[in-house]
């Protein structure tokens, strides 16, 4: 890449005055390091993750309020997190997650539980147990 | 407790902290030397692991080898630390500050306060340096930022401790000893060796028949789990080669710079030609990140834009492989 090449695309980097930076070839060969804004390759795939997480988080949601499952799945998607990173910020196994995922047994879960899913979240107890729209 | 540290940014994490660490040490190592020396290159493919919903492809070998191998190579050492409580952590990270010491620290990225909404994830082997505490905040010097930042005891607490997948632990390291001279001639030349030796390695997930097999996969994919979800594989992809760290086409323009410094050192202008031949290939891949996003971007149901994609990549393993090879023999 030739240091006039480096893209200086409009990112979220962009909004925070973030840059980064990148190796690129000077008009001689050598090389120096230039800052960069961003590039629209990564920010399509970057978008695109998002969007994906977006999706699952509302057909989660959708499925919560038809009440075939717990709130959990919607929040471990808002927390962008996966079965076994929530498992470990619960201390518990990724099967008992799982299991949570079901209304009877969220249902039952203890005060102490809850606010441990709180906590995991970064959400209060209230907004855990029910999704607003 | 404020310590005379100078940042300066760069574009990966673990090499940037090395980097930093050895400057304050008085040691003039750039970011391109610390990333070559550690043997940074890689390529591995894992099929079977998912990450972000997609098989995991990743473009430098497990966190923290960089910089063992490169501490290892140049006869330095190293003294880690991972603790069982948040406490006795604060307390040795405090104990070291108050000594005069900076320290890197590796910690998860999704509570950095300083990090845009889009980039926390859930990744807990991003490394940073601490090199002070003022009013109870500690002051951080994060390679990839382009200025220091400061973090709460507590924000800094939490992503000391962030749980999951390789979960730090508080683990916190630092330079201890150093050899009177660095053997830089003959780390340079073990390094690129390894290097080679990796990228040519005869398993079929890793180094350049890695890149073949995801080639092939790239070919399949649209028939097998359909284009939403190719694509959606594909941007993984292009984020591991492309997203805040590699320096741009997956470390092959930072290599090409370790290339060029490497000449220098040690006086074999051979490795010059090679800088550039990895630069040309560098490019090849950035193409590469460009044509999957056309695909994802304009979500076409042809075929043969994928087909076209995995030729690409085929022909990216051909010349690295013959780069490889050639780069071996040259030494």
């Amino acid at each position: 890449m030739k240091a006039k090449d480096v893209p200086q695309d409009k990112s979220s980097l962009t909004d925070k005055n973030m840059r980064e930076l990148c190796y690129a070839t000077d008009t001689d060969g050598n090389y120096v390091t230039k800052l960069s804004k961003g590039w629209e390759p990564k920010i399509i795939a970057l978008n695109k993750s998002l969007d994906l997480l977006e999706e699952r988080a509302l057909h989660f949601k959708d499925l919560y309020k038809k009440g075939r499952i717990s709130p959990i799945p919607y929040y471990m998607e808002l927390s962008r997190m996966d079965l076994s990173t929530t498992a470990s910020y619960m201390g518990k196994w990724n099967w008992q997650i799982k299991r949570h995922f079901k209304p009877r047994v969220f249902r039952s879960l203890s005060q102490k539980t809850l606010e441990k899913y709180a906590t995991t979240f970064q959400i209060t107890t209230t907004e855990l147990t029910d999704i607003k729209d | 407790m404020k310590l005379d540290f100078t940042h300066h940014q760069s574009a990966h994490c673990e090499n940037g902290v090395i980097s930093n660490l050895l400057k304050h040490h008085g040691y003039p190592i750039s970011e391109p030397m610390a990333f070559g020396i550690g043997s940074g290159l890689f390529f591995v493919y894992l099929p079977f692991l998912k990450v972000n919903l997609a098989p995991a492809v990743s473009f430098r070998p497990m966190p923290g080898l960089i910089f063992k191998r490169f501490c290892k190579r140049l006869g330095i050492k190293v003294n880690r630390k991972k603790f069982r409580t948040p406490k006795k952590a604060t307390m040795a990270l405090d104990q070291m500050l108050a000594n005069d010491k900076p320290v890197g620290l590796q910690v998860g990225v999704y509570n950095l306060t300083y990090f845009p909404e889009e980039y926390k994830f859930h990744f807990n082997a991003h490394n940073l340096i601490v090199y002070g505490k003022e009013q109870g905040d500690y002051l951080i010097s994060d390679p990839v930022m382009e200025t220091k930042t400061v973090l709460t005891a507590k924000e800094l607490e939490l992503v000391r401790f962030a749980k999951g997948a390789l979960a730090p632990r508080g683990h916190m390291y630092y330079p201890s000893d150093f050899p009177e001279e660095l053997p830089l001639k003959k780390a340079i030349v073990k390094a690129i060796k390894s290097t080679c030796n990796d990228m040519l390695a005869p398993v079929p997930i890793v180094g350049v028949k890695g890149i073949r097999m995801v080639a092939k996969a790239i070919k399949k994919w649209p028939h097998r789990i359909g284009v939403k979800k190719t694509n959606h594989y594909l941007g993984q992809i292009i984020r591991m080669q492309e997203e805040i760290g590699t320096g741009g086409g997956g470390f092959r323009f930072i290599y090409g710079a370790f290339l060029q410094e490497a000449s220098e050192v040690l006086g074999k202008p051979v490795l010059l030609e090679f800088s550039t031949e990895i630069t040309m290939i560098g490019d090849l891949w950035r193409d590469f990140a460009l044509d999957a996003s056309r695909l994802y971007k304009n979500r076409s149901s042809e075929f043969d834009g994928y087909t076209k994609l995995s030729e690409k990549l085929m022909i990216i393993a051909d010349k690295e492989e013959r780069f490889f090879k050639n780069l071996k023999k040259s030494l």
